[in-house]
C-alpha cells in the first residue's frame, strides 16, 4: 500500500471571545492509503467536517489552522501552499463532495457546462473532447440517458442524480483522494445505496483513496476499511472496521453503538449516552467525554493519549491500561 | 377523478373489530396539489396522497414509512386539517374531522397534536419556552391562571428538562432539547393522538435514542396514540406497533411491525429493508439496489406504481396495466399481484 495522505497534529482554532481561542479540531492525526476508505465518524460538532476542509485549506475565517499542524499529500506540504500552487491541488489531487449538491451546483448552468468547466480547469483539451469526457463520466457514475442529462439544469434532476453529477465533477479532475462529507445524508435510503455503490466501484476501478465523513455507523460497516471515531475535536478510537465493530472499546464508541436502532436482532430499549456534545468552549479538562461517561474514574481527570487496546487498535481512554479492558464484548455487537 | 378504481376500498386486517375500537379511522384519503401553470395553463395535479386508508387504535403507534415525496407528511397534515384534503374521510373519536367548522376544529386540536422534524421552526423565537408551552393551556382553558407555571414545570420535567428552562428562549437550546420542548408543548393540551412527523431525523444518534425512549415512555404513561411518520425503518422498528409503507401516494404494504419486517411481501418493502445500512460488517446482506428514480407523482405510471423499478422475477404485462389492490397475504396486506412469491431480502440479490 502506498500512503497518499498524512495528517499530523492538526489543530484548528476559532476566536472564543475575550481574546481566547477555542479548538474545535485539536490534534488530529491520520493516514490514508491508496485505494483505501477511511471513515471519520462522529456526531455534529465533533470536528469531522472542519478536519476535511483543512485538507484543502478551506477552513472558513475567522478559523485558522494552527502552526505545528502538518498535512502531507505525497511529497507536498499542503499547508505551505498558496495561490496558484494551492489551486492546482484543489480538485486536481483532492476532490470533494458534500451533503447538499444543490448548494455546490450552479443553478444557471447546465450539467454539461459545469462538468466541462471542471475538466478544462485542469486539463488542456478541445471543448468537444471535454464534452465527450463529460459523457463518459456521467456513464461512469451510473446516470441513465447521459446525453439528455448533459443538457439538464440542476433543478431538473432528483437529489440522487445531482449527487451523481457532483461526483462526476469531482472525478473530472482525476483526483488521488476523494473527500466525501456526508455524501448520502440528504438522500433516501434506496438512493443512498445507489450512491454508495458508485463510490465503491470508483474507488476500486481508479484506486482512489476515499475519506468518508459520516455520522452513520451503518454506512461505515459496509464501506470503510478503517475507522477513526471523533469526539470533541479529537480522534478517540482508531482501528480497522472489523476490529471496531467486533470490539468497540472507547466508552463513547460503545455508547454510539448502544444508541443505534437495528433492523435485525432482538428488539430492546435503546441505551443512549446521557447528555449531548458540549460546545468547544465548554469542553472539560482531562478526558473530554468524562462528564457523560458511565465508566469515568479518578484518572479520567487527566487527559488520556491514544493508547493501544490490541494490535492496530487505539483509544483515547485510560481504561486501555487495565488488562482485558478492550476485550470485553459489549451488548449489541456480534459475539 | 382518481386513478384508483373503486374496488380499492380494501379491508384493513381486523378492521371489523377495529372499526369500533379505533381512535382514528382514515378512509380513501386523497390530497392532490393543483399547481396552476405560471401563465394559467393547468398542469396535471400532483397526486401526493392517492387513496389512503388506515386505522389507529388507542395507545397504538402506526408508522407511515416511505421515501421523500411518497406523501407520508401530507397524510399527517391533512388529518390535522393543516391542509385541506381533496376527498376522503377521517373519523377521530367518532367525529368526522373533514366536516368540522373552525370552532369545532379548535376543540379537536386539543385532542390531536403534531411534532415536527425541526422544532425550531415551530417555536416562536421571541417567546420564552414557558410561554410557548403555556399557550395551549391558556387557549383551551385547561388550568386556572395561577396553576399554569406549575403545569409548565411538570411538563418540562416529564420530557426530561430542567423546569428553570421555562424562562429561556428557543435559540438557547440544542436540537435534542428543542425537540423535547416541542413534545412538552404538544403534551400541554393533553392530547390522545400525536402526529410525529420525522421527529428524530435531524438529531444525532445519541440524542435520537433519547427522544425515541422518551416517546415510548410517554406513550406508556399517558396511553397516547402516535402516527409516526419516518423514512428510517430501523427507527420505526423501535417504536411502531404497525407499519404502513407508502409509495407514490399509496400504501403498498401494511402489517404488524415484526411481521412486516421479517416477512415483507411487497417488493418495495423488500428493497427499503435491504437498503438500511446495518452497523454490523458480518451482517452484510445482499443488497438490492433499485434502478432509476422515483416517478413523478404528477404523472404516476399506469398499473402498479412500482413496476418501473420492480425487480420481482414474475413482473409482467399485468403489472404495467392493472393496479394491484391491497390484499391480505401471509400476515400483512400488500398491493402486489405476485406477493406470494416476492423474493425475500436474502434471495433477492441473486434474483
Amino acid at each position: 500500500m502506498s500512503r497518499v495522505l498524512e495528517v499530523e497534529n492538526l489543530k484548528i482554532s476559532f476566536p472564543g471571545g475575550d481574546h481566547t481561542r477555542v479548538y474545535p479540531v485539536d490534534g488530529v492525526s491520520f493516514q490514508l492509503e491508496r485505494g483505501q476508505t477511511l471513515a471519520l465518524v462522529g456526531e455534529s460538532g465533533c470536528g469531522k467536517s472542519l478536519t476535511s476542509l483543512a485538507l484543502l485549506q478551506l477552513v472558513p475565517p475567522p478559523g485558522r489552522i494552527e502552526t505545528g499542524s502538518v498535512i502531507r499529500l505525497g511529497d507536498t506540504d499542503v499547508l505551505a501552499l498558496q495561490g496558484e500552487a494551492l489551486r492546482r491541488i484543489r480538485g486536481r489531487r483532492i476532490g470533494m463532495i458534500f451533503q447538499d449538491p444543490m448548494t455546490s451546483l450552479n443553478p444557471v448552468f447546465t450539467v454539461e457546462d459545469q462538468i466541462v468547466e471542471g475538466i478544462l480547469a485542469h486539463f488542456k483539451m478541445a471543448r468537444a473532447k471535454a464534452r465527450e469526457r463529460a459523457l463518459q463520466l456521467l456513464q461512469e457514475v451510473g446516470i441513465p440517458d447521459p446525453e439528455q442529462r448533459l443538457k439538464a439544469y440542476p433543478h431538473q434532476l432528483s437529489g440522487g442524480m445531482r449527487q451523481r453529477v457532483m461526483i462526476a465533477i469531482a472525478l473530472a479532475a482525476e483526483p488521488e483522494i476523494l473527500v466525501a462529507d456526508e455524501p448520502t445524508t440528504a438522500l433516501d435510503v434506496t438512493v443512498q445505496a445507489q450512491i454508495l455503490e458508485v463510490l465503491d466501484r470508483l474507488r476500486t476501478s481508479r484506486g482512489m483513496a476515499v475519506l468518508l465523513i459520516t455520522h452513520d455507523l451503518g454506512i461505515v460497516a459496509g464501506r470503510a476499511d478503517r475507522v477513526a471515531v471523533m469526539y470533541a475535536g479529537q480522534i478517540i478510537e482508531e482501528t480497522s472496521t472489523g476490529r471496531l465493530f467486533a470490539n468497540p472499546s472507547h466508552p463513547y464508541t460503545q455508547g454510539l453503538f448502544a444508541s443505534v436502532p437495528r433492523i435485525t436482532g432482538p428488539l430492546k430499549r435503546l441505551n443512549p449516552i446521557r447528555g449531548s456534545v458540549p460546545a468547544p468552549a465548554a469542553w472539560p479538562s482531562g478526558c473530554r467525554f468524562r462528564p457523560r461517561c458511565p465508566k469515568a474514574f479518578d484518572k479520567s481527570e487527566l487527559e488520556p493519549p491514544l493508547l493501544p487496546v490490541e494490535p492496530d487498535h487505539l483509544m483515547r481512554c485510560w481504561l486501555a491500561e487495565q488488562q482485558g479492558a478492550g476485550t470485553r464484548q459489549e451488548p449489541g455487537t456480534k459475539s | 377523478m382518481s386513478s384508483i378504481p373503486p374496488g380499492s376500498r380494501f379491508p384493513v386486517p381486523g378492521s371489523a373489530q377495529n372499526q369500533r375500537d379505533s381512535l382514528l379511522s382514515v378512509r380513501d384519503l386523497i390530497k392532490h396539489y393543483q399547481s396552476g401553470g405560471l401563465f394559467g395553463r393547468a398542469a396535471p395535479p400532483v397526486r401526493a396522497v392517492d387513496g389512503v386508508s388506515f386505522e389507529v387504535a388507542p395507545g397504538e403507534t402506526l408508522a407511515l414509512v416511505g421515501e421523500s415525496g411518497c406523501g407520508k407528511s401530507s397524510v399527517g397534515r391533512t388529518i390535522l386539517r393543516l391542509q385541506e384534503p381533496t376527498s376522503g374521510q377521517a373519523l377521530f373519536e367518532g367525529v368526522d374531522v373533514f366536516s368540522l367548522d373552525r370552532a369545532a376544529l379548535r376543540a379537536l386540536r386539543r385532542r390531536m397534536q403534531i411534532i415536527f422534524q425541526d422544532p425550531y421552526s415551530s417555536l416562536n423565537p421571541r417567546m420564552t419556552v414557558g410561554s410557548a408551552i403555556a399557550e395551549g393551556i391558556e387557549i383551551h382553558h385547561l388550568a386556572p391562571r395561577q396553576e399554569i407555571p406549575a403545569r409548565v414545570s411538570a411538563l418540562l420535567e416529564e420530557v426530561g428538562l430542567d423546569p428553570a428552562y421555562a424562562r429561556r428562549y428557543p435559540h438557547e437550546f440544542s436540537g435534542g432539547q428543542r425537540q423535547r420542548i416541542g413534545i412538552a408543548r404538544a403534551l400541554a393540551v393533553q392530547p390522545a393522538f400525536i402526529v410525529c412527523d420525522e421527529p428524530v431525523s435531524a438529531l444525532d444518534v445519541s440524542v435520537q435514542a433519547q427522544v425515541l425512549n422518551l416517546l415510548s415512555d410517554l406513550q406508556q404513561h399517558r396511553g397516547l396514540s402516535y402516527l409516526f411518520i419516518a423514512h428510517d425503518l430501523a427507527v420505526v422498528r423501535q417504536i411502531a406497533h404497525r407499519i404502513a409503507v407508502m409509495y407514490l401516494g399509496r400504501i403498498v404494504e401494511e402489517g404488524a411491525t415484526g411481521q412486516l419486517l421479517s416477512n415483507p411481501r411487497h417488493p418495495y418493502t423488500v428493497a427499503l429493508l435491504s437498503a438500511v445500512p446495518e452497523p454490523d460488517p458480518g451482517a452484510r446482506r445482499s443488497r438490492i439496489v433499485l434502478g432509476g428514480d422515483l416517478p413523478s407523482p404528477s404523472n404516476p405510471p399506469p398499473g402498479c406504481p412500482f413496476h418501473t423499478r420492480c425487480f420481482h422475477p414474475l413482473k409482467n404485462e399485468r403489472c404495467r396495466t392493472e393496479v394491484p389492490l391491497l390484499r391480505p397475504i401471509q400476515g400483512t396486506v400488500a398491493a402486489c399481484h405476485y406477493a406470494e412469491s416476492t423474493p425475500q431480502p436474502e434471495q433477492a440479490g441473486a434474483a
